[in-house]
């Protein structure tokens, strides 16, 4: 950021002069500049209070130095500072001393010994001995304020770091203060656990060991860890975090503050289930299906060239059709590649689908004009959200859209059928739709006139309210699946309303899965090559590069199982992927599983779809693999590896170059680093992201392809990836290229007639390398059918915490996933003649499932809204995914 | 009736009698008897006869300070609120927790419509409609006497919508503190009343008649203040003014406590007065117990720092007891004589302030902890000649350097009120702490508040009875 004078003020700091930053905090400008002033209840990313007093020095503004704390006073011009004068340094110790009067200094027990704030600062600041001769104050030793963190109340210092973060940063004000003076605590309210999604984070920030974590609590010393910056994966919003290990053993995640992205935070399931990667369940060998047909363990040799022969004989039977491969969001972008390439580029396949029916189609990630997180939350801005509960999915993008909303006036629309986190305090204006119709109500938020009639279940009021904000300033949509028996085609045929109708508005992916979005820009969907560029755009390029290509688009996962479903593939990979339990249609995914003639699982754990397998080969996992990770944004940022993974499990890519190997093939690669740098050469949005580029300071916090970055100061687009290796001014232009604005077909891209999947044809460039750009599809939106007096229509969303692989393998989180529920509109009771609370029978045509249920006011009448994924009720064994909505009986069972 | 006195000048002139004209009648705190002696009328002239501005420029004129403590001008408060800005209020800080202070008490308990009609003048000078009454949680009495005359207020019409007809309508909320001394401070009433933690505001903003209660423009007066507001109104500013001394105008009331014959509240011309009149005068608290000596005494609330023999002939007015190391505060006298530990006395004070610190910032809520636990081991005949010195650092790592009025490493001022009366105590008898501490030990702390390094005067210095 280039600074004008007129945002700067000179101040003097120990005698040195600093340009400050107007309003700008006296310790935050003196730690720009190098000098520290100790802390303890300051933290950057939170409001100051000047409540320990640590921070406490001589500031001058004219009328003699008086002791201010720093982290309050803002710096104006002409100040002087003392950090280090005789009276600041009696201050500070005294208030260090007066910290320590009621501490335990309990330091070769404590966790936090060796990375203590409150030890260092002590030994930099503070008093040699203590004066200290009185009985200290007691309380019960660790006190449990959550299922995850325990408080030791002895240690507190009351610096309100976790009272702060609960309540202005994570919005869970669960954990306060209590009683006062010295005997002021922190603590919970009786029956009101500090149950947040956020909760780790405050041991994160806690400057002593009162808070610690049930998973790390006497794990290990700071001093034995060995750590190496990541990426977390357990989403996509792709938070920057320290990978801690200790004796070959992933024992804690810390968030690194990263402006773009995490701000330091991370949501606890992120932060927890590493416990997953240590997990006893881990895969270490290969299993495969013997003429008894049970799994028996199998060295790599046999499982591959069972594999292989699988493969061989299917190309024999039908050609590349055969094959298919579903999954991948779990991968690498390398891996990913490798798996790309082995598929479409080896074998001739396009049946490769990243995502299980439960995200977006390709072309709606790819094609509309891409945001980024600070695109969204810049101040003064609207965010129009019609994807899933941020809080349960993307949790710490929920935080920044939370502090937008909160600190610079972020107006949020919400398009959801059932209340979300975002709907009592964050959002400017809900609009409750009815299940199935996004698109009439998207096109009448953005269609320029007055809306005076109900649509869609939404009252016109609310449309003026949300017309209004629209109307206040440059628009982001979060984009996603907000409800999973809502199809994707209603979702994206909105998207692209907005997207016609709004001039500038830019779109921020929603959908969830750890690298989804980096397996989609490398081509695993049907129809893509990587580099976001189309099968047909991309032939002739990857035609010289690749041995060969698929003859035309294939099959998305739906179509992939029904094929299978028909005999008609023959060998089914699943890439880390659960269709089982994560494809919206059950009795599809176990027909299709069971109508392959092969199906060969890479995978960490035996889930219920690997046991299916015929052969199973374990894959490394987090922290087991190195490379790199594409965020929700496109952004680009490098995974560490750091633990060895368990019994003879590989990296994907290793099984995709054994596996061409065996098959007569080359990938042609022979490591990471060579599969990044064919990356980079091929694929046309990747052009110029080299390692060095993400190794620089701007690349370290992440690059994100394929997008106009901000405007730099001389007004012309500048490229993130331009700027993160800014000695190659070879690869700009080519990378400028890459990031042409998306051909996205102008007219109505709404149209009766085509159906899903017929792309307009790209003109190829006849210069390589092929322009990158997805159009976007035309669908045909069926109108949902309406609610028959006896249905209720069925919204599914997903929770945090569900019977997911990495939950579920993780101890500390497994119990958190509750079980399933129904929750309906609390007058609906009566009319369906059940009780609160009382198990009920829901059927679809699909299938029936018995739950409980419960009353829930955010539920509108005639809806039913089940939980993804939960145990004690499947609702994937009630979606119909070939319809746009999906209408249930509740009755009693 | 003993903790009430009809109060002259010395009995050279008669002096009216401004807020506490009612003590003395045993059912003063009633409706009746309020209007029999002229109640309300003053909020009839205003309200009928005055513009709001008018009424504020008699209070303006009559230069009436705080009574809370900070002697503020209430006029000047006043005018702080923004001008336009709509709803504002006004709140009554009746939480007196001082220690030895209890005028505000009485007020309420004995003449409590005088404060509802204070109440309402105020209201109809700065344009509010609605005020709040806070009164400190322990005072039982007081807070029934004003729920009593507000009720009765209510149904006559004085309070509520249209006020005597006309169109000025005020609605006055009762509300209980819950015991926390930290509370009278005005910010953290602010926080109390909105059902916060009663915490002091961090500041910016500076001022609650900005951004007050509700971040609503709010005038937070004391009880006293606002009882002065219907004489004024009825009699005029300038009679005010041609009371009490240049810069303390009017009458004002201090509580006397401790050694003395007759402890109680007394209504004195503001300014001219001494303490040795106060103290000492037949009219007042009438002398010493049993005739003994007095030791030191404390002239303005727990706070403030201790005043002795020399300091007697000093006027009860801020300015002069500022200048001589201590302040006036909230009018509460505490009187000490020749009997008193001081040592237990200073460790009773320090217990207070350790036991209200709010615990917010490190420096009050473990030092004031910690002050106390010393002094406390000391008194058990644990001291060491260390601890002195020890004490006064501990109160220089909350008050920087001892000074007089405290530099503070605190949020507010509560940390270093416990700093005053050790350093008072020490200063001045360093043989009783010598004698609980084993032995005498030297002070090597420097101390700087002009108070605690007074020095006995070497000639008794004009008469003491």
């Amino acid at each position: 950021m280039t600074a004008t004078a007129a945002d700067t003020v000179g101040i003097t700091v120990d005698g040195q002069p600093i340009e400050a930053m107007k309003g700008e905090l006296v310790i935050a400008a003196a730690e720009r500049n190098g000098i520290y002033i100790p802390r303890f209840c300051y933290h950057s990313r939170m409001k100051p209070v000047g409540m320990c007093r640590m921070c406490i020095v001589e500031i001058d503004t004219g009328r003699g130095p008086a002791l201010q704390p720093s982290c309050m006073i803002e710096c104006t011009d002409g100040m002087t500072v003392s950090t280090g004068s005789p009276v600041t340094r009696k201050a500070q110790e005294g208030v260090l001393e007066f910290l320590l009067v009621n501490h335990p200094l309990d330091c070769p027990v404590c966790d936090k010994g060796g990375e203590c704030p409150l030890q260092d600062q002590t030994m930099a600041y503070g008093p040699g001995e203590s004066r200290f001769v009185e009985e200290k104050r007691h309380f019960e030793k660790p006190i449990p304020v959550s299922d995850l963190v325990l408080l030791d109340r002895e240690r507190c210092i009351l610096c309100d770091r976790c009272t702060r973060f609960a309540k202005d940063v994570a919005g869970d004000p669960l954990i306060h203060f209590m009683d006062r003076g010295s005997q002021t605590e922190v603590n919970t309210f009786p029956e009101h656990p500090f149950a947040s999604y956020f909760s780790g984070n405050t041991v994160q920030i806690c400057p002593v060991g009162a808070l610690t974590s049930t998973p790390y609590r006497f794990k290990a010393r700071p001093w034995d860890l060995e750590q190496v910056e990541s990426t977390c994966t357990s989403c996509s919003v792709g938070c920057r975090v320290v990978v801690q290990s200790s004796r070959n053993r992933l024992v804690r995640y810390q968030g690194v503050d990263n402006d773009a992205v995490n701000w330091g935070w991370l949501c606890d399931k992120g932060r927890f289930d590493f416990e997953a990667v240590n997990s006893e369940d881990r895969l270490g060998e290969p299993l495969v299906r013997d003429a008894a047909l049970s799994l028996k363990p199998a060295t790599w040799s046999e499982a591959l060239s069972r594999t292989a022969e699988a493969v061989k004989e299917g190309l024999d039977r039908s050609g590349p059709e055969g094959f298919a491969v579903i999954g991948g969001a779990r991968l690498t972008n390398e891996e990913c590649y490798a798996w790309v390439k082995l598929a479409k580029g080896v074998i001739g396949s396009d049946h490769v689908d990243a995502q299980l029916g439960d995200g977006l189609p390709a072309e709606v990630v790819l094609g509309l004009p891409r945001a980024t997180i600070d695109d969204a939350c810049r101040p003064g801005g609207t965010v129009v959200v019609m994807g899933p509960d941020l809080k349960e999915e993307l949790p710490v993008l929920y935080l920044r859209l939370r502090h937008a909303v909160r600190e610079s006036g972020v107006k949020v629309v919400e398009l959801a059928s059932v209340a979300t986190s975002l709907t009592d305090q964050l959002a400017a204006v809900s609009l409750r739709y009815r299940p199935g119709c996004a698109l009439p109500v998207v096109r009448a938020l953005v269609g320029r006139h007055d809306v005076d009639d109900e649509v869609g279940g939404v009252a016109p009021e609310a449309l003026r309210a949300a017309q209004q904000v629209l109307g206040d300033g440059p628009v982001t949509v979060v984009l996603g699946r907000g409800n999973l028996a809502e199809s994707a085609r209603s979702i994206g045929a909105a998207a692209a309303a907005i997207h016609h109708s709004l001039a500038d508005v830019r779109f921020l992916s929603g959908l969830r899965r750890a690298n989804v979005h980096g397996a989609l820009e490398l081509g695993m969907a049907p129809g893509l090559l990587p580099g976001r560029v189309t099968l047909d755009g991309g032939r002739e390029w990857f035609a010289d590069r690749w041995p060969t290509l698929p003859k035309a688009r294939g099959l998305d996962a739906a179509g992939i199982l029904r094929a299978a479903a028909d005999g008609k593939i023959d060998t089914l990979v699943l890439l880390g992927s659960d269709p089982l339990a994560d494809f919206l249609d059950r009795d599809l995914a176990r027909r299709g599983l069971a109508g392959a003639r092969t199906v060969v699982a890479l995978d960490q754990f035996l889930t219920e779809s690997v046991k299916q397998a015929d052969v199973v080969l374990p894959v490394a996992g987090y922290g087991e693999v190195e490379g790199t990770t594409t965020n929700l944004e496109g952004r680009v940022s490098t995974l560490a590896r750091t633990v060895t993974a368990p019994g003879t499990a590989q990296a994907d890519w290793i099984v995709a170059a054994e596996l061409a190997d065996r098959l007569g093939g080359d990938l042609g690669v022979g490591s990471v680093a060579d599969l990044a740098a064919e990356i980079e050469a091929v694929a046309p949005v990747f052009s110029g992201l080299t390692a060095e580029a993400l190794r620089s300071p701007v690349g370290r916090e992440g690059v994100v392809v394929g997008m106009p970055s901000r405007r730099s100061g001389n007004g012309a687009e500048e490229s993130e990836v331009a700027k993160a290796a800014p000695d190659e001014p070879t690869v700009d232009e080519a990378a400028t290229r890459g990031q042409t604005a998306p051909a996205v077909a102008d007219e109505a891209v709404v149209a009766a007639e085509s159906n899903q999947g017929t792309t307009p044809e790209l003109e190829p460039t006849g210069v390589l390398p092929p322009t990158s750009g997805v159009p976007l599809p035309v669908w045909t939106v069926i109108d949902p059918p309406s609610v028959d007096a006896y249905s209720l229509r069925l919204v599914v969303t997903r929770k945090l915490y569900d019977r997911g692989t990495l939950v579920r393998s993780s101890p500390s989180l497994a119990d958190l996933a509750e079980p399933a529920i129904l929750h309906l509109h609390p007058q609906d009771f009566d009319r369906l003649g059940v009780a609160a609370g009382a198990d009920v029978r829901i059927t679809s045509t699909k299938g029936n499932v018995t739950v409980p249920t419960v009353p829930d006011p955010g539920v509108p009448r005639s809806v039913a809204h089940l939980h993804a994924n939960r145990a004690g009720g499947r609702a994937n064994v009630l979606i119909d995914g070939n319809s746009p909505v999906t209408d249930v009986r509740v009755e009693r069972p | 009736m003993t903790d009430v006195d009809a109060t002259t000048d010395g009995g050279s002139r008669e002096l009216p009698r401004i807020v506490s004209s009612r003590w003395d009648l045993a059912d003063g705190y009633t409706l009746d008897r309020y209007r029999e002696t002229g109640g309300y009328r003053a909020l009839a002239k205003a309200v009928t006869e005055m513009t709001p501005a008018q009424v504020a420029d008699q209070v303006k004129g009559a230069s009436l300070l705080g009574r809370g403590g900070a002697g503020f001008p209430a006029g000047v408060k006043w005018g702080f609120c923004p001008p336009g800005v709509f709803p504002r209020y006004i709140v009554v800080n009746g939480d007196e927790s001082e220690p030895g202070t209890y005028k505000d008490r009485l007020l309420m308990e004995r003449d409590p419509h005088q404060l509802i009609e204070g109440v309402l003048i105020a209201c109809y000078a700065i344009g509010a409609s609605q005020a709040f009454l806070y009164v400190r949680g322990e005072m039982a009495l007081a807070q029934e006497r004003l729920a009593g005359a507000l009720n009765d207020a209510y149904a006559a019409g004085l309070v509520g919508d249209h006020i005597l007809g006309t169109d000025f309508s005020v609605d006055i909320v009762l509300h209980w503190g819950a015991g926390a001394y930290i509370v009278g401070e005005e910010t953290a009433l602010l926080e109390s009343l909105e059902g916060n933690r009663g915490m002091p505001r961090l500041k910016p903003p500076y001022f609650p008649a900005a951004k007050g209660l509700y971040m609503q423009p709010t005038v937070v007066n004391n009880v006293e203040t606002l009882s002065n507001l219907p004489w004024i109104v009825e009699n005029g500013g300038a009679a005010f003014g041609d009371l009490g001394a240049e810069s303390s105008k009017g009458t004002r009331l201090f509580a006397v406590s401790g050694h003395v014959r007759n402890p109680g509240v007394f209504e004195v011309e503001f300014g001219v007065t001494t303490f040795r009149d106060i103290i000492f005068g037949e009219r007042y608290a009438d002398g010493i117990r049993d005739g003994n000596e007095l030791k030191a005494f404390i002239p303005g609330g727990a706070s403030a720092a201790w005043f002795f023999e020399e300091h007697l002939d000093l006027p009860l007015e801020a300015g002069a007891v500022g200048a001589a190391g201590s302040m006036l505060g909230s009018g509460a006298i505490v009187v000490m004589d020749e009997t008193t530990d001081v040592v237990k006395a200073a460790w009773r004070i320090v217990r207070f302030f350790a036991h209200e610190s709010c615990g917010k910032c490190t420096p009050c809520r473990e030092g004031t902890a910690w002050l106390e636990k010393v002094l406390r081991r000391m008194l058990d005949g644990y001291g060491r000649p260390a601890d002195v010195n020890k004490l006064l650092d501990i109160c220089d790592n909350i008050s920087p350097s001892i000074a007089w009025p405290p530099k503070q490493t605190t949020i507010c001022p509560l940390g270093p009120s416990a700093v005053a009366p050790i350093a008072s105590a020490i200063l001045r008898f360093r043989d009783e702490f010598a004698a609980y501490c084993g032995g005498a030990a030297e002070v090597t702390v420097p101390v700087n508040g002009k108070a605690y390094l007074s020095t006995p005067p070497t000639v008794s210095a004009g008469a003491t009875p």
